[in-house]
């Protein structure tokens, strides 16, 4: 049996963009969001991608996110993509490095780059030291490869942006994050 | 005491009370149905179809009622009605080739297989006001042909055939939408076309007029204008065929325009081309000739710098929706960036020398 | 109301506009593009502030409308009024008390707080329009950074008139990177865009959404020798006697008489409140 989407879309994916946005908006902070239980996925992840795919947003899905593909082109219509033509990719940091396939924009249009959903087992602590817009003094996160997303930052304003998801939580590490070694 | 003014709510929900009261006029008065808007101000209805995007008689005449005959009004309440529409499906292509037509004239030949057929136009119509109609007389009833004219291929066909025509390339594929993609210049055929069929008639009529009078000139004659009825299909794909569910009155208009070829391109007829929902005999001619004009590009010609040749000036100010919003925006309150201008231009003439204070 | 979804916009709607406030935030001061949507109010209405507001309110929030700092100009009390009808969501006056606060050339007196949403309608999101008419030019010099034509201009009026001579739509670099233009906020706002609130800009006519997370750089455009200066008229309120906050000018009588009065309508009734 397939798993459920959201039981009402409108106010249920309002509730995500919301906390998607605040972490977005405050790197390295992380924000609690509710969903369906779907195998494959964390429920942070699922929402995720509930709230932001449609037909006009390929996603590439790593190995054990693929289990979820049935689901998300039912619930979304989200088209498969490869990493090159993807605008949202998920799954563990394995699945998704290296990050040099990805779109990262255009000089005359950087927000034409991919967002990655990275699937992981903590969202505190962590030895990268994080500042930039969002950020009042400093943020942790830890992070999987520190040098790969200081060198993403290194890219700005083109560049890759990361929601990381544990469990109902989610966190995000924009582009316009320096990432230093604390 | 001084106070605050306030009372915004209650201010606004009187106004629109007067509106409505206004909008329903003398009450001696029968209140206009909206047949009688959609039968007897036909064209008022089609042009507010045509900029609106959306084909609906009895919605357009409503939004002619409800907008007390501003058209441009009126073109904004379809459109904000129409983005809440969802979208069941894409047309395939209309056939125009297989238009019952009303109305079919060529200006390029004298004759034409399957006749040039006038229709009900204006055209020759001596503009003297009628006062038989004040005077509440019924026309005679005219005498209409039982069996519609056959379709016929259309003119510029004929002058394809001997290759005086350059050819226009059948595209499959999947043009941008226009409204659910924002626009990105340079534009192609396809979206320029889009903009201009909901474009504002009186600005693509200046456009194409002032191209006549050689801002641009692309020395338009119309080939083919014809007003009729087509079929609209759509494809199911379940099913493997598609069925025709709707039928439309558009009118569509293909300019011949001469052209002496360029480095790329031999010399050759090319063509402008007009499409609306509805009977815009006008708009459609207009856009015809503002799309030849906006092809310099892709026909190797020069540009001139004619209003009508620049596609991001054409395209960014063709939509009176847009337009009248902005243009009317400025009668909202702007005190406080008022104030900043006034605080500034106070303090400079001090700076100044204090000319302008000294004498306060 | 019935027969639309929450909050008006269809959810696909909402997830394109939601993805580009995304990005908006990614990349502070860039001018996302989006397909905006007609909105039952005019553009220039704040139809591009409309559907920012219409993708991020949730049920739970208390949303405020300000146009020109005020709850009750007519624009606001409209605005108000439809988010009410089409999300049935709560509203309120107080700045203290709002979730997102929708707003035209102002932004409030009262300090904003983590948590907080403003969301601004924005008329002519580029900064450099005024300079250089064509999008295609000036896409260009955002990508290339190319910057020197606002300098020149802001130069040529100290030349002039010995002062820089813009006193709304102020320019300031973000995040050290993209020029943006504030909205027609008076500069004596400038320095509150630098805030712990998050700040979503929506043009809806020119089809463009961007932002500034929490405390994002924000430098005011100047020169060593004429430093930014966020002015105001000089004077108190009539009704609070407040001398910090943004005056309006009202003009008392026939003979010219000028008064002053706070533009940030709850600004003001909160201080007249806490002096009763």
């Amino acid at each position: 049996m397939r798993a459920p989407g959201f039981a009402d879309p409108p106010r249920d994916s309002a509730r995500v963009f919301r906390a998607a946005m605040e972490a977005m908006a405050r790197p390295g902070t992380a924000y609690a969001v509710t969903g369906p239980e779907v195998p494959g996925l964390s429920p942070a992840a699922a929402v995720l991608l509930l709230t932001l795919t449609d037909p006009s947003t390929p996603v590439y899905l790593g190995r054990a996110a693929a289990r979820a593909r049935d689901w998300l082109t039912f619930h979304t219509g989200a088209p498969a993509a490869e990493k090159s033509a993807a605008m949202f990719a998920l799954g563990a940091w394995e699945d998704l490095a290296p990050l040099d396939p990805y779109p990262v924009g255009t000089p005359d249009y950087p927000d034409r780059s991919a967002t990655l959903i990275v699937e992981t087992s903590a969202l505190r602590g962590g030895d990268a030291r994080l500042t930039g817009p969002g950020i009042e003094t400093e943020a942790r996160l830890p992070l999987p490869d520190r040098a790969a997303f200081a060198r993403n930052a290194g890219l700005y304003p083109l560049g890759l942006d990361f929601y990381f998801t544990c469990g109902s939580a989610l966190a995000a590490l924009p582009r316009s994050t320096a990432v230093e070694a604390r | 005491m001084y106070v605050a003014a306030k009372g915004g709510e209650q201010a606004i929900a009187a106004a629109h009370a007067w509106l409505a009261e206004e909008r329903r006029g003398d009450r001696r008065d029968p209140a206009l149905s909206l047949r009688q808007i959609a039968s007897q101000l036909a064209l008022a209805t089609a042009r507010v179809m045509a900029e609106g995007s959306l084909y609906d008689e009895a919605l357009a005449a409503l939004a002619v009622q409800q907008s007390r005959g501003d058209l441009v009004e009126a073109v904004f309440l379809l459109r904000a009605y129409r983005t809440t529409l969802p979208r069941l499906a894409a047309s395939r292509p209309l056939d125009t080739g297989r238009m019952v037509v009303e109305r079919r004239v060529s200006a390029t030949f004298k004759d034409i297989p399957g006749g040039q057929i006038l229709g009900p136009t204006f055209d020759y119509t001596h503009r003297l006001l009628d006062f038989a109609l004040e005077a509440g007389d019924e026309a005679a009833a005219a005498r209409i042909a039982a069996a519609p004219a056959p379709t016929r291929p259309r003119v510029s066909e004929v002058l394809g055939r001997e290759g005086l025509l350059r050819d226009e390339p059948r595209q499959n594929a999947e043009p941008t939408d226009l409204t659910r993609t924002p626009l990105e210049l340079p534009a192609d055929r396809p979206l320029r076309l889009q903009a201009l069929a909901r474009a504002d008639e009186g600005f693509l009529l200046s456009l194409a007029y002032s191209t006549q009078r050689g801002y641009g000139r692309t020395h338009a004659f119309v080939g083919e204008l014809r007003i009729g009825a087509v079929e609209v299909e759509v494809e199911i794909p379940e099913l493997g065929l598609s069925v025709a569910f709707a039928e439309i009155v558009v009118t569509e208009c293909e300019t011949v325009n001469q052209f002496t070829g360029s480095r790329r391109e031999p010399p050759q007829f090319t063509r402008g081309y007009g499409l609306t929902l509805g009977r815009c005999e006008r708009k459609a001619i207009s856009m015809s000739l503002v799309d030849r004009a906006l092809q310099w590009r892709e026909l190797g010609e020069d540009y001139a710098g004619a209003p009508a040749q620049d596609e991001e000036f054409v395209l960014m100010h063709c939509d009176n929706v847009q337009a009248t919003g902005f243009l009317e925006h400025i009668k909202l309150p702007h005190y406080v960036d008022f104030q900043a201008e006034l605080e500034l231009i106070r303090r400079l003439r001090r700076e100044a020398g204090g000319a302008g204070e000294a004498a306060e | 109301m019935s027969g639309y979804n929450f909050a008006y916009l269809d959810e696909p709607t909402k997830k394109m506009i939601r993805r580009a406030i995304l990005k908006g935030l990614a990349i502070p001061g860039y001018q996302v593009p989006f397909a905006s949507r007609e909105m039952p109010m005019p553009y220039g209405w704040g139809t591009g502030g409309v559907q920012v507001t219409a993708a991020v309110l949730t049920p739970e929030d208390r949303l405020k409308v300000i146009d020109q700092g005020a709850d009750d100009t007519t624009n606001a009390v409209s605005i108000r009024s439809f988010f009410r009808k089409v999300a049935g969501v709560a509203t309120t006056t107080r700045t203290r008390e709002a979730t997102i606060i929708q707003t035209r050339h102002r932004i409030p007196e009262t300090p904003l707080t983590e948590g907080q949403i403003l969301v601004y309608q924005v008329p002519i999101p580029e900064p450099l329009r005024f300079l250089e008419p064509r999008e295609t030019e000036t896409r260009r010099m955002h990508a290339l950074e190319e910057y020197g034509l606002m300098h020149v201009k802001l130069y040529e009026d100290i030349a002039r008139h010995g002062a820089i001579a813009t006193s709304y739509a102020y320019p300031a670099l973000v995040n050290g990177r993209h020029v943006f233009d504030p909205s027609p906020i008076p500069r004596f706002d400038n320095p509150k865009l630098e805030s712990p609130a998050i700040q979503l800009f929506g043009a809806g006519r020119e089809q463009r959404i961007y932002a500034l997370p929490p405390y994002t750089r924000v430098q005011s455009l100047d020169f060593d020798d004429h430093p930014f200066e966020a002015s105001k008229a000089e004077g108190a309120c009539a009704l609070c006697g407040a001398t910090e906050s943004y005056l309006d000018e009202i003009v008392a009588d026939d003979r010219g008489t000028r008064r002053f009065q706070c533009s940030d309508t709850d600004f003001c009734a909160e201080r007249r409140a806490g002096a009763a």
